[in-house]
């Protein structure tokens, strides 16, 4: 079968699941499986205490016509010091039960989560959000379902044990013929494991598509509501709510049909016995007592067996959750790291050299074909200090290049190399530790302003207030309601797009990297604020007495681009032209066009008024 | 850009008390109430099967077995006990409907629920505030919703059952002796009597386990959500240690819930252990006395055992109740929530098909709980202008977009187009003539056809093809390798920033709005082809009404009048050489943008 997923679930495979949740939860385990067994064997012994009351007390009492105190009050301290050291078994049952069932989920929420961080970005890029928040959630709660009924089931399987052999003990005849229904309550589970199966497997995958549309739909929430596309998003969530609508409501009619066998199959056993028992004892082959211990033993273990019935209920969508999570943990192909060391700031500015890289994109659409490489050829040096604009038309792979410079990618062909070392073979942590990229499209962390800025640093407020003004989001984060401690995200307390973008670029300049990259990230920001923003980054270096880091900026703006060292002119994913801006704007009309754009459109149009025809 | 705000989030529903959720839930899924009565009635069939075990035991103990000091009759053993086969039979088939229908009207009526929450979520204003916590809005229409139907089905199955089992044991047990129904209900009454203190505890105790869980899955969302952040500052392990904790806190939590659930539920055995002796000893006493038979003590005995079960199993749908109460509350909370800006629907008036003018009255906003960004806008703006707006990050321009594409309503004053308040415009004339291009572009895990006809749901891939011929983004598309096949990934991921504003913009123009409203709309797109664009939006916006932001000064070069923002208000407004000429805020800017130009 090609999916995983797609296999049927037996009950092998559902008893599979449990055993690595008892075999990495063995003392929890067995501390609820005694419980549990404690508790069975007390259900037993309270037949017993009623039995042993009867024939000493009751029964005496009624025919002497008396009531003796004495043996009262031994018939109330039996019973309620069974009942309460059932209680006893109970609490360890459940409370045991729950925590082997909560530590497994913990635990392997941890390890998907664990997972997530290591499998690189390629792998994440194909595998929608929703399908891997509900992995981690949904899933991995399927998986460790059965456990919550797993001890009371296995105390059930040594109650019935014990009850079967006093029931043989008490009246062979009576006990086969009501053992009869134990068979058939095995094939029934049988038969319904098989029926449910799929039916199981699909609602799981449903749940997943719903997740998926859900965040899907959420975060395209604004181009929604734009296009007044509500009724046909909820269209398209609905008919997946249906679906799974329809396939829980068949599951359930199943459901519905082997709950009540389940539960009549004990009882028609019961009706069979005292049937024969009468007979038998109208024929001298059986005892009254022995009927009534039998038939009451049968009703004992009716309950239980039920628990039986509920661990097999919850078995297929355990195994499909625990089939799908084991998909996440058996993905390979994480990022290695080497061994390598890269001097981190303070080492002053570092040198990067971009050394003949080509790369495709894994899921650039091209699924079945080659996929076409989005760079190409891509060779240049950033001398250490020196600052380079990497410039080029829309979609020319100047991001793709950006995220090959901090390895969320590895280049297919060539090298990326800081200070002379292939970022392949720096340990994990060197990288981030030498180099900080401001992407184009920021994420902000479920965190306070603090933890989103210094993220695993421990810095003290001054510097991260220092790296905020430079940054130019001093004013706005001082006006949040706990300035520094403002928790961003939670309860609709919003950024806008600009203000976000600030954040992200705190948050790279606190490392004080010794190479800066900032992707076009000042695009949501207006020249003003960005102008204060790239005289704070040459001011911040000066001010520490550092030099300044390398500098590799993407960007369209001329202000920008000029005070580069270097332009490095990408055009359809291959370098088209370097140089000094002066030297492209004279020899190459292409980068003219492109950076002079706004210009020539108004020399057609020129204006009266400040510094406008000063060119 | 607006300033950091502190708006509204979704109600949680904490507030909400438990009958008042249930109430509401059912309002909300009307389904649920479907046939209920039936339901009930199969409830009430299916539970008398529970006693023909009991009453078969005693009457087979009694007359069968002649324990009464008659001699035993096999005739009416046999009888009765089919009798009872025929009635565990019936009550079966009785237990298999009742079920099935549970089934059918939960899984019915929480996919209305599911759906209608959804929708909500699109009608709130918080999604376009807020990005950072969808991930826990998704746990409402998935989880919280399954948490309720688990509950719906098998709490509302046993809480039937329970209550049956316990009324149908009481009305046998009056029958057989009243003394000693009298002493089985005094040794449970302690329980019941405390159990609205665990009802208190256990909801306590699972509303933190709800709401664990929201922080636990927005806290896995950060390493599939941030992957690119993540990696690029290599802080897994801080990411790791944040979900360690937010999942530690979810298993205490839950952990600690299932503490006290095992110890009420506990409760229920030592009320029947207290019972039965009970049962036995007072049943002597009035046995002694004459008043009840042998056979009816000993029934007793079984009779209790029937009332324990119940009384457990109710102890345990009362702790599940709070958990799925507590799921519920939330979902129920997304539709309690506000949707401040409403659609008038059939009520409202339709903007005719004509080039629009805008009048802005008094005009005033703020977040819910943070100060005013927007002072007394009081401008009127004539059908078929094509209006820059521009003014210094957070000086209030994207909210004017959003009050103008009523993504929001204004706190104080009207925003009119024709004459006609907005708010009495109906959503899908309103989505139909006027469209916004936000700056991000978002696109949908699909095709490049299928995101732009998104525009318009209609188009044809000569529309398409049309469409981006308009906007001179023909070379574009005739350069991507598959052409409208290809898959633009995650989010529009696979395209590139500025890709995805083309995107956008391609997918206005099908929509072919008489207000158009772009909102940093080609901010990513490199300056040729950004020129390029706008001169074909210009062409294109020809005797409509366009209205853009941006920050590079071209656009507002090009465009008929300015409208200078600063600090929430319109400071100046003109074409661009007069206030180029009047300096100002204007002068201030541009000339700030020329020495960005380097010129």
């Amino acid at each position: 079968m090609s999916a995983p997923t797609a296999e049927k679930a037996t009950l092998r495979d559902g008893f599979a699941v449990l055993g690595v949740a008892i075999r990495r939860e063995p003392w929890v385990f067995t501390w609820s499986t005694l419980g549990s067994v404690l508790f069975g064997a007390l259900t037993v012994a309270d037949a017993w205490v009623l039995g042993w009351s009867t024939e000493r007390f009751v029964i005496p009492s009624f025919e002497d016509g008396e009531l003796k105190p004495g043996a009262a009050i031994a018939v109330i301290a039996l019973f309620v010091g069974v009942a309460i050291l059932r209680a006893v078994g109970i609490v360890a049952r459940r409370l045991g039960a729950g925590i082997m069932q909560y530590r497994m989920q913990a635990h392997y929420r941890r390890a998907v989560t664990r997972k997530y961080l290591e499998l690189p970005l390629a792998w994440h890029q194909r595998h929608p959000t929703g399908q891997l928040l509900s992995n981690a959630n949904s899933d991995v709660e399927a998986a460790w379902m059965p456990i919550a009924p797993l001890p009371m089931a296995v105390g059930t399987v040594a109650m019935m044990v014990v009850a079967i052999v006093q029931m043989l003990l008490a009246d062979l005849v009576l006990a086969l013929t009501g053992l009869i229904a134990f068979p058939l309550v095995i094939v029934v589970n049988v038969l319904y494991q098989r029926l449910q199966s799929p039916l199981m497997t699909r609602a799981q995958a449903l749940r997943a598509e719903l997740s998926e549309i859900a965040h899907e739909s959420f975060d395209g929430a604004m181009v929604v509501k734009t296009l007044g596309r509500e009724a046909e998003e909820t269209d398209r969530f609905a008919a997946r709510a249906e679906a799974l609508r329809d396939v829980n409501i068949r599951s359930g009619r199943l459901r519905s049909v082997f709950d009540p066998v389940m539960e009549s199959l004990p009882n028609l056993a019961v009706l069979v016995v005292l049937a024969l028992g009468v007979q038998r004892y109208l024929a001298g082959d059986s005892a009254a007592g022995d009927v009534v211990t039998v038939a009451y033993l049968l009703t004992v273990v009716a309950f239980p067996i039920r628990s039986l019935g509920w661990l097999v209920a919850d078995m297929p969508r355990s195994v499909v959750g625990f089939r799908r999570v084991s998909a996440v943990l058996g993905e390979t192909g994480q990022m290695t790291y080497g061994e390598a060391s890269a001097a981190g700031h303070g080492a002053g500015p570092a040198r990067l050299e971009v050394a003949d890289v080509e790369f495709a994109h894994p899921g650039s659409g091209a699924t079945d074909a080659e996929p076409e490489p989005l760079l190409r050829g891509i060779d240049f040096t950033v001398e250490p200090g020196r600052s380079v604009a990497l410039v080029g038309p829309t979609a020319s792979g100047k991001s793709t290049l950006t995220s090959l410079l901090v390895r969320a990618v590895d280049p297919d062909r060539g090298a990326v190399r800081l200070d002379g070392t292939d970022l392949r073979a720096l340990a994990h942590g060197e990288l981030a530790g030498a180099v900080a990229l401001v992407p184009q499209t920021t994420f902000v962390f479920d965190d306070t302003v603090r933890g989103n800025v210094a993220l695993d640093l421990d810095l003290d407020d001054a510097t991260i207030w220092q790296a905020l003004r430079a940054a130019q989001a001093e004013d706005f984060v001082r006006a949040l309601p706990a300035g520094l401690d403002t928790r961003l995200g939670e309860r609709g307390t919003s950024l806008s797009g600009g203000q976000r973008q600030r954040i992200a670029l705190a948050r790279a300049l606190v490392r004080r990297p010794r190479l800066l990259i900032l992707d076009d990230a000042t695009s949501a920001v207006d020249p003003e604020v960005e102008g204060r923003i790239l005289a704070a980054l040459r001011d911040q270096a000066e001010a520490a007495g550092h030099a300044p880091p390398t500098l590799l900026t993407v960007a369209y703006r001329k202000a920008t681009i000029a005070l580069a060292d270097e332009v490095v002119y990408l055009a359809d994913g291959r370098i088209a032209d370097r140089g000094t801006h002066q030297e492209l704007l004279a020899r190459n009309p292409d980068y003219a066009r492109l950076v002079n754009a706004y210009e020539v459109e108004l020399e057609p149009r020129p204006v009266a008024g400040s510094g406008e025809e000063e060119r | 850009m607006s300033a950091p705000t502190t708006g509204t989030g979704v109600d949680t529903g904490e507030q909400i008390g438990a009958w008042e959720t249930i109430r509401a839930g059912i309002r909300h899924s009307p389904e649920l109430r479907e046939g209920f009565a039936v339901t009930v009635a199969f409830a009430v069939v299916a539970t008398l099967g529970r006693v023909v075990v009991p009453i078969a035991v005693q009457q087979t103990l009694d007359r069968g077995l002649g324990s009464d000091g008659r001699a035993g009759d096999l005739g009416f053993t046999v009888t009765m006990l089919l009798v009872a086969t025929a009635a565990l039979v019936l009550t079966g088939v009785a237990s298999y409907f009742m079920t099935a229908r549970l089934f059918r009207t939960a899984e019915r009526g929480l996919a209305t629920l599911r759906v209608k929450a959804f929708r909500h979520v699109h009608d709130l204003p918080l999604l376009t505030q807020n990005s950072e916590r969808r991930g826990a809005l998704v746990s409402r229409v998935t989880s919280d919703v399954d948490q309720v139907s688990q509950f719906l089905i098998f709490g509302g199955v046993i809480a039937i059952i329970s209550i049956g089992q316990i009324t149908v044991a009481t009305v046998v047990m009056l029958f057989y002796s009243w003394q000693l129904t009298l002493v089985v209900w005094l040794c449970f009454a302690p329980l019941f009597l405390s159990l609205r203190f665990f009802q208190r505890k256990l909801s306590a105790a699972y509303g933190v386990v709800r709401q664990q869980v929201g922080a636990m899955l927005s806290a896995i969302a950060e390493p599939v959500v941030g992957a690119a952040v993540v990696r690029a500052y290599a802080v897994e392990a801080r990411t790791q240690r944040r979900i360690d904790e937010a999942i530690e806190a979810n298993r205490a939590a839950a952990t600690r819930a299932q503490g006290l659930t095992a110890f009420s539920f506990s409760l229920g055995g030592v009320s029947g252990g207290l019972a039965n002796a009970g049962v036995l000893v007072v049943g002597v006493w009035v046995g002694v006395a004459g008043d009840v038979t042998l056979g009816v003590v000993l029934a007793f005995a079984f009779l209790v055992t029937l009332f324990v079960g119940p009384v457990q199993m109710g102890t345990q749908v009362l702790t599940d109740a709070q958990n799925a109460i507590a799921g519920w509350r939330r979902v129920i909370g997304i539709l309690q929530t506000p949707a401040d800006v409403t659609d008038p629907g059939a009520d409202g008036a339709p903007l005719p098909h004509r080039p629009v003018d805008i009048t802005f009255e008094h005009v005033g906003f703020a977040y819910p709980g943070g100060e005013p960004v927007l002072h007394d806008i009081d401008e009127h703006i004539a059908a078929g202008t094509r209006v820059a707006v521009v003014g210094e990050t957070g000086s209030g321009k994207s909210t004017l977009a959003k009050l103008l594409t009523r993504l929001m309503d204004p706190t104080t004053g009207r925003v009119l187009l024709d004459g006609i308040d907005l708010r009495r415009v109906p959503f899908d004339s309103l989505r139909r003539r006027v469209v916004l291009v936000p700056q991000e572009g978002f696109l949908f895990d699909a095709d490049l056809r299928a995101n732009l006809r998104y525009g318009r749901l209609d188009a044809t891939d000569a529309d398409l093809l049309a469409a981006a011929e308009a906007l001179d983004l023909a070379d574009w598309l005739a350069g991507l390798p598959r052409g409208l096949d290809t898959r633009v990934g995650q989010r529009g991921e696979s395209l590139s920033a500025g890709e995805r504003q083309l995107v956008a913009l391609i997918r206005a123009r099908l929509a072919d709005p008489d207000l158009l409203v772009l909102d940093e709309a080609t901010s990513a797109v490199d300056p040729e082809l950004e020129m390029r664009i706008g001169r074909a939006l210009e062409r294109l916006m020809e005797g409509r009404t366009s209205v853009s932001i941006a920050h590079r000064l071209t656009t507002a070069e090009n465009a008929d009048e300015v409208l200078v923002f600063d600090r929430g208000r319109i400071v100046q407004r003109g074409p661009h050489d007069r206030l180029v000429a009047e300096g100002g805020v204007y002068g201030r800017l541009h000339a700030s943008w020329v020495a960005q130009q380097g010129r």
